[in-house]
């Protein structure tokens, strides 16, 4: 393709996030009336690319030219304005604005000289632009009254009334029903007859295979290569996607039992998702480490959150040593001996203001009380060892969680749980914004506990961190447990198989 | 939102209760013995948990917003207060004497009015309650983070129920200690703006409206503050008109200085930090 006639080009995109080589050295372009999706892991840089062709971040190095014009997007209104229109996986409308309204949200054709009345002929004007996209209903409707479908139809007429040449999806289709997503891809390929140009993200490889004229591949933040026409096919993005070598910092001590092993927890027929048909079943032994591989929103974070009972399972039963067990709430599951390290750290699991004592007493607190009155000089105690075990670097047990490192955060978090020593850890996504030193802690503290015979749950989006330390691994698409995977059987292009909804064989 | 109008009603019910007066209507036909003064307390306090409990279960049963719903008790329980008293002043005449005197009898222990004695006892029950028991570090943790608190196996609507009818019961307990102190409780006006009070001498005293800050001697100081205030600004010539107008100067000047200490980063203060010679932080 030549640099004339690309309508996009971007030449050496890089960025940085704190810790993180999001972007390195990015080239891509795209031509009107091309779709061009771009895929990879999670983490592989591809919403962050989005993001900086949509004007949400800037670029730390490189270049973007529309119709070969040098350009420098400094907010996402200024990209509109030129033409790039972005829309995100969570759909950013005003619920309580009616349809039209959101449409010409902020350009508002006015009447009126100062009062700046909305003038009404931006009902007929939405029709029009709606009507092609297959959106009949009338204009006045509230947002918040349509489907989520429907709302991506008004974001798609809303980038539409701005003239954008250049449409971002993110992950679209992530919350559509296969009649919505079909009626997109029809609303797609006529934006590409109008000229429009359609850069497509997706988890879900068969869509790809389906619209997508040109597939770019990301990895690790750079680029790994490009697949057209025909060469569009499953395996052969998996084949991309993935493929490079294990880095050396799991430690995962395997020691060949001569006993079979003794199963801790047990789900049978689970459904823990509205969108479930088929109930799910797993088990955990003492001493595993089982890694729940799939991309993110595939029901993974759930299941660990309804058997800690925070959220209602749905069917199904659970046993803990073969005693059927209903977890209501997280208190039960923890005077159960099952916890759960959850996957937002700084909402979910501390409380920032506090210090590292508090935080790592708070589920001991009953505990270490004597007639319900706070005893200091235990809980320093109890927080000492547990910074000296798991070599939580603060300057003292009183400082504030918040300003610690992510690595150490994660280490109170976790420090937490082992106070009550926990039968059963479910870890969701361990070691996210956690740098390698406190990885490599995290992944050797891991070991350490499950050859102390603790049953390990990990949920990860980082293949190398499943393939690295799981003993087993159980693999999820959209609600589904699509797989297990035995130590022997596991690879990276098996896990990605199966998370991206390939059958197991 | 509504403590001030817990406060009138209580307080209306607790003379009622007193003098036996007749039951409002409809229960206008029930009997109304005058009630012993012991008996009397006990049920204007389990009154007072009531509201608490109802208005801690509409916010956690029903996922209510807290605001709306004391502020729909603000309007509920004046309303309630005018309705039980049918819009009369209240008050105990010459009678109970001994009672008032025991709740309010001016230096009989220890040389100390007895309501600085029971704000003390309050709140030395108070700061172990909160900052020694591991209700109260629920509480806070609560109040800083109601998601980790959760996910770390606190119930956490059991002890938002208990602050809110802890906090209503206290309410009828200033309640009972008013109409000893004022013997007169005008339905449709005490208590009001009490819950603005409350909140404000909370704020100047160092809690943070976000929650999970705070402390009960901070809280003291804040509504000592608060009730003096209008007293100095009286002493220094200011006209009584412009009483609430100096609280309010003083809460903002409070909300200020916070903001200006704990906010890291470049601010506004800048160049005054720079005058005093402070840096920061960041």
């Amino acid at each position: 393709m030549s640099e004339t006639t690309s309508l996009l080009s971007a030449r050496n995109i890089s960025k940085a996030f704190p810790g993180v080589q999001a972007l390195s050295n990015v080239c891509l372009d795209l031509s009107a009336g091309e779709v061009l999706a771009v895929v990879g892991e999670n983490g592989a840089g591809k919403s962050t690319l989005m993001k900086i062709l949509g004007g949400v971040y800037r670029p730390d190095a490189g270049e973007i030219r529309l119709d070969g014009r040098l350009v420098e997007f400094h907010s996402v209104a200024q990209a509109q304005q030129l033409g790039v229109a972005l829309i995100h996986q969570e759909l950013n409308l005003a619920e309580n604005l009616d349809i039209a309204g959101n449409v010409f949200l902020g350009r508002e054709p006015t009447s009126g000289g100062l009062f700046r009345l909305i003038h009404p002929r931006i009902y007929a004007e939405a029709e029009n632009i709606l009507a092609p996209l297959g959106l009949t209903i009338s204009p006045r409707t509230r947002v918040g009254d349509l489907s989520i479908g429907q709302q991506q139809l008004v974001e798609i007429g809303r980038a539409l009334a701005l003239n954008a040449r250049i449409i971002i999806m993110d992950e679209p289709t992530s919350s559509l029903t296969q009649r919505e997503t079909d009626r997109l891809f029809e609303v797609i390929r006529d934006l590409k007859q109008a000229g429009i140009g359609v850069l497509y993200i997706s988890h879900r490889l068969q869509e790809i295979e389906r619209i997508a004229d040109r597939v770019v591949v990301l990895r690790d933040g750079q680029y790994v290569g490009e697949l057209r026409g025909e060469e569009i096919e499953h395996e052969a993005m998996v084949r991309m996607m993935v493929g490079r070598e294990l880095k050396q910092f799991f430690h995962r001590t395997r020691e060949e039992t001569v006993q079979p092993p003794r199963t801790l927890l047990e789900g049978k027929n689970l459904r823990w998702l509205p969108k479930q048909k088929r109930g799910a079943s797993f088990s955990l032994a003492a001493g595993e480490i089982v890694g729940l591989a799939g991309l993110m929103g595939a029901g993974r974070t759930e299941l660990a959150e309804a058997i800690f009972g925070i959220r209602p399972l749905l069917d199904g039963e659970i046993y803990l040593e073969g005693r059927r067990l209903v977890p209501a709430s997280p208190s039960e599951a923890i005077a159960a001996g099952i916890m759960l390290l959850p996957e937002d750290r700084r909402l979910q699991g501390l409380v920032l203001p506090a210090s590292v004592k508090d935080n790592v007493v708070l589920a001991s607190l009953m505990e270490l009380s004597k007639a319900r009155l706070v005893d200091r000089r235990r809980e320093a105690d109890v927080a000492e060892d547990m910074c000296r075990r798991l070599n939580i670097r603060t300057p003292s047990i009183y400082q504030t969680v918040a300003l610690l490192s992510g690595g150490n955060q994660q280490k109170v978090a976790l420090a937490k749980w082992l106070c009550r020593q926990p039968r059963v850890l479910l870890l969701d996504e361990p070691t996210r914004g956690v740098d390698v030193g406190a990885k490599t802690e995290i992944y050797a503290l891991m070991d350490q506990l499950a050859r102390e015979g603790m049953a390990i749950l990990m949920i990860s989006s980082d293949l190398e961190e499943i393939l690295g330390m799981s003993d087993r691994v159980y693999v999820m698409y959209e609600g589904r447990l699509t797989g297990e995977l035995k130590r022997s059987e596991l690879s990276e292009e098996a896990v990605m198989r199966l998370a991206t909804g390939g059958d197991s064989d | 939102m509504s403590i001030g109008s817990v406060v009138g009603f209580t307080a209306v019910v607790f003379a009622s209760l007193l003098r036996g007066d007749p039951w409002p209507w409809p229960l206008d036909f029930l009997p109304h013995p005058a009630w012993t003064p012991a008996l009397a307390v006990f049920a204007v306090l389990a009154l007072g948990a009531v509201i608490g409990l109802i208005n801690g279960c509409l916010v956690t049963k029903l996922h209510l917003q807290p605001f709306v719903v004391t502020l729909c008790g603000l309007f509920i329980y004046r309303g309630a207060a005018r309705w039980f008293a049918d819009d009369k002043v209240r008050g105990l005449g010459v009678e109970f004497e001994t009672m008032r005197y025991i709740l309010y009898g001016n230096r009989i222990f220890l040389g100390l009015p007895m309501s600085l004695v029971i704000l003390l006892l309050l709140a030395a029950v108070a700061t172990v309650f909160l900052h020694l028991s591991v209700y109260g570090r629920y509480f806070f943790a609560i109040g800083s983070n109601e998601r980790a608190a959760a996910y770390s196996g606190i119930v956490t609507d059991r002890y938002k129920i208990l602050a809110y009818t802890l906090c209503s019961t206290l309410a009828a307990a200033f309640g009972i200690l008013y109409l000893a102190q004022e013997n007169s409780v005008q339905p449709s006006s005490t208590g009001n703006f009490l819950e603005l009070y409350a909140i404000g001498g909370a704020v100047l005293g160092g809690c943070s409206l976000r929650g999970g800050e705070g402390t009960v001697v901070g809280i003291l100081i804040g509504t000592a503050i608060l009730w003096v205030l209008p007293n100095l600004s009286n002493m220094l010539g200011i006209r009584s008109q412009l009483e609430h107008t100096v609280i309010g100067a003083a809460l903002l000047a409070g909300a200020i200085l916070d903001e200006w200490l704990h906010r890291p980063g470049p601010s506004l203060f800048d160049p005054l930090k720079k005058l005093l010679g402070r840096t920061n932080p960041s």
